[in-house]
């Protein structure tokens, strides 16, 4: 039928078919423009008492009390998407435009410092508790989506000299007791020791995630258990909180949970939703993360750290906690 | 019936003379049929689509909706068998009836819909995942067809030059993409949403010039001879046929695929985190430059010719990514020198075995070589990983330098007579079976 229409027919077809397109597609802009969720927090400096934690909320920084949740906010106007702070080093992964994003490191004022390029999209967020070594995670995507998923990209910056490793995906792997390497090996959710050299993080291949404890100067990392995602280390540097995939299945989702370093015993804390998160201590006994809703809004809550009590809700509409002093 | 449409760009039709039908003389349009750049119309609009979304998915998934990447991976892995059983039975639909332009409109279509889809599938892992895969099958679906629909709307002394025409403009289409995004979220103040409406309203339009200016290849009923599912077997069955199928899944054996040529490439010239996404943008604009006068240097010298030459420059990617040198110099050559690979052999391919293929069965045996390489291609990327695993990406590398070799002979091998030289006795003989 359509072969029957003459090439002038066709074309106006084709032609106000594009045109109404186009006003779709600019109507549906127009339309939908300016529906940004408001503040529903009160932007004020107000000096805060007792410990505060650094998180971010609607993208923006801010500082909160971890103790009072009614407490007001002081809200910075560095935009971030996640950031974490300790030492005197604070970082933030900044958005730069819609699709790539910068890794800025901050002082104490908040104010940037230095400004690193990030592939990806930001994932985790890390300052070792002196302050000095930085360690991040991106997602980088295939090269089109008929290729298959996503990768992970892990750096490490030592603020001591400047120098920024973009990947640590060339260290030597020792898995389970013999050498290992693979096309396949992914890292994320560093956690830097004391020392400012040994490092826990995730290890992804071949199907398996596993704990790691690695060695910066000397470039290399081993595994030390199955099933431990974005390890994060105590202050007594004794115990890591991390995320254990249910049933080692991470469709099911992630039970947050604490590893004993000495024992290697695994406690599942008392909170039963699913975190997706790279947990933050406290204190000694306390851990933070963040609980996404069905709807997508983020809160803080913290939960002892040896399976008593009950989670306790920090901060509404806020996620990426780091205590500060 | 066949012979005359072998040496017949169009099916001629009395009754109707092809108004986009242009004159036979001089430029490159005119020695490629109005339908071929209708069918590359419709792939660069539709490349754009697809690549604008492909461009901001990553972002979207994992910072807009907070869905973990470990959960959409997971999915990932499922569907692939799926694709290649779909692609497999709309071709073969598509001959059976005769409506190849109806089948590679369903595709389209799909992949159209799925546009706002993903917007409603909101933060569920799994209805994401599900539309990504109805997305796919709807590229699986419309590949062969379209393929097919090339094949017969050419001449078999211009295949070269009608598939690098729709290639550089489907490759054109694919670069615009992402600046198209670009543009969308500048004029939107990062509207995501703003992005997958666009690209739905621009996935529709290469729908609506599919529908108005690609033309079907349809015989008339009475003389068509029936497609039946025991014709496929006998196809395959044929030397010609087999032959192809061989050498084009031994071919795609050796492709170990972008994701480790990228990743060696940056690991060894230890890139910088900015110039990483130019190996995969240089690769395609040499594609893109060079698929037509590839594709018309193999109308002259032979497509097989042309198709051995891409492999050669593949096998020398493999070379450069563990030779000595290194720097500035080695970067170029590599991504010239892939660029040269798939303008040289995408296409080529296809427009190799296009004549091969008996014109009624055209659509399934395109299906078949497809899936083909598809699975070969699959089996190729795992065994490049178990290599690396146990030799490191450097002797990895090597062996498939030599593995390139091989294939290289077996294919010149394969391919030793001349594409068109087995074809009109047998096609009458499948005829009147």
């Amino acid at each position: 039928m359509i072969d029957r229409l003459s090439l002038r027919t066709r074309v106006l077809i084709a032609i106000s078919g594009a045109a109404a397109l186009v006003v779709a597609a600019i109507s549906y802009a127009v339309a939908t423009r300016d529906t940004d969720l408001p503040l529903n927090h009160s932007v004020q400096a107000a000096t805060l008492q007792g410990q505060r934690l650094l998180v971010v909320s609607d993208r923006k920084l801010a500082t909160i009390s971890a103790t009072d949740p009614t407490a007001p906010r002081q809200a910075h106007a560095a935009d971030c998407v996640r950031s974490y702070a300790a030492g005197d080093t604070t970082v933030c992964l900044r958005p730069k435009d819609a699709w790539t994003h910068t890794l800025v490191t901050m002082n104490g004022n908040l104010s940037d410092l230095k400004e690193y390029k990030l592939p990806g999209v930001p994932s985790r967020a890390r300052v070792s508790a002196s302050g000095r070594m930085i360690s991040w995670t991106t997602f980088v995507g295939g090269d089109s989506y008929t290729s298959s998923g996503m990768s992970t990209r892990t750096g490490v910056i030592d603020t001591s000299n400047g120098a920024y490793l973009p990947s640590i995906e060339h260290f030597r792997v020792t898995r389970e007791g013999k050498p290992y390497r693979a096309a396949d090996v992914n890292y994320w959710g560093v956690s830097f020791a004391q020392d400012d050299n040994t490092f826990y993080a995730t290890l992804a291949t071949d199907g398996e995630r596993y704990l790691v404890r690695g060695d910066f100067a000397a470039k290399s990392v081993e595994t030390l258990a199955p099933n431990v995602e974005c390890p994060s280390i105590s202050p007594d540097g004794t115990r890591l909180a991390f995320k254990e995939a249910i049933d080692n299945d991470p469709l099911k989702g992630w039970r947050i949970s604490v590893f004993d370093l000495a024992t290697k015993k695994v406690t599942h804390l008392s909170e039963t939703r699913s975190i997706d998160d790279q947990p933050a201590w406290l204190d000694d006994d306390t851990v933070a993360y963040t609980w996404r809703a069905t709807d997508g809004v983020p809160s803080i809550w913290s939960v002892r750290a040896d399976s008593t009590g009950k989670p306790k809700k920090i901060a509404d509409n806020a996620e990426s906690p780091a205590p500060i002093s | 019936m066949y012979l005359t449409t072998v040496t017949t760009p169009t099916p001629p039709d009395p009754a109707q003379p092809d108004p986009t039908q242009p004159g036979r003389s001089g430029s490159v349009r005119s020695r490629v049929t109005a339908n071929v750049v209708a069918l590359g119309a419709v792939s660069l609009v539709t490349d754009i689509s697809s690549e604008m979304v492909a461009a901001i998915l990553p972002v979207f998934l994992v910072l807009n909706l907070h869905l973990s990447p470990a959960a959409f991976g997971a999915i990932d892995g499922l569907y692939t068998g799926g694709t290649a059983l779909l692609r497999l039975v709309g071709g073969y639909v598509a001959d059976r009836t005769q409506s190849r332009k109806l089948v590679a409109g369903i595709g389209y279509g799909l992949s159209a819909v799925m546009k706002p889809a993903l917007l409603l599938a909101g933060r569920s892992a799994v209805a994401i995942g599900v539309v990504i895969a109805i997305d796919r099958a709807g590229k699986g679906l419309r590949t062969a067809p379209r393929d097919a629909l090339i094949t017969l709307s050419s001449a078999p002394e211009s295949l070269g030059r009608a598939f690098g025409v729709h290639r550089a403009m489907d490759s054109t289409g694919a670069f615009l993409g992402p600046l198209v995004a670009m543009a969308v979220l500048a004029l939107t103040a990062d509207s995501f949403d703003a992005v997958f409406v666009t690209s739905f309203c621009i996935a529709l339009f290469g729908v609506l010039v599919l529908v108005l200016f690609v033309r079907d290849h349809r015989e008339r009923v009475a003389d068509a001879p029936r497609v039946e599912f025991s014709q496929v077997g006998r196809m395959i069955a044929r030397p010609g046929i087999l032959r192809l199928l061989a050498a084009s899944s031994i071919l795609g054996l050796v492709t170990i695929g972008d994701g480790f040529v990228y990743l060696i490439l940056q690991r060894r010239e230890e890139l910088g985190i900015a110039w990483f996404p130019l190996l995969s943008v240089g690769t395609m604009v040499v594609y893109m430059l060079l698929a037509v006068p590839l594709g018309a240097l193999g109308d002259r010298i032979g497509l097989r010719t042309v198709l051995i030459g891409g492999y050669v420059a593949l096998g020398l990617v493999y070379v450069l990514l563990v030779s000595p040198l290194h720097g500035v110099v080695s970067l170029v050559l590599v991504v010239v020198l892939y660029g040269i690979f798939y303008a040289a052999t995408n296409g080529i391919l296809i427009a190799l075995a296009g004549p091969v293929i008996p014109e009624h069965l055209r659509t399934t045996g395109i299906a078949l070589i497809q899936t083909g390489q598809a699975l070969a291609y699959l089996v190729s990327s795992v065994a490049f990983g178990i290599a690396w695993t146990q030799w490191g990406p450097r002797i990895a590398c090597q062996v498939s330098a030599s593995a390139v070799v091989v294939a290289i002979v077996a294919s010149l091998f394969l391919l030793r007579t001349s594409p068109n030289s087995d074809n009109p006795e047998d096609n009458t003989e499948e005829v009147a079976s």
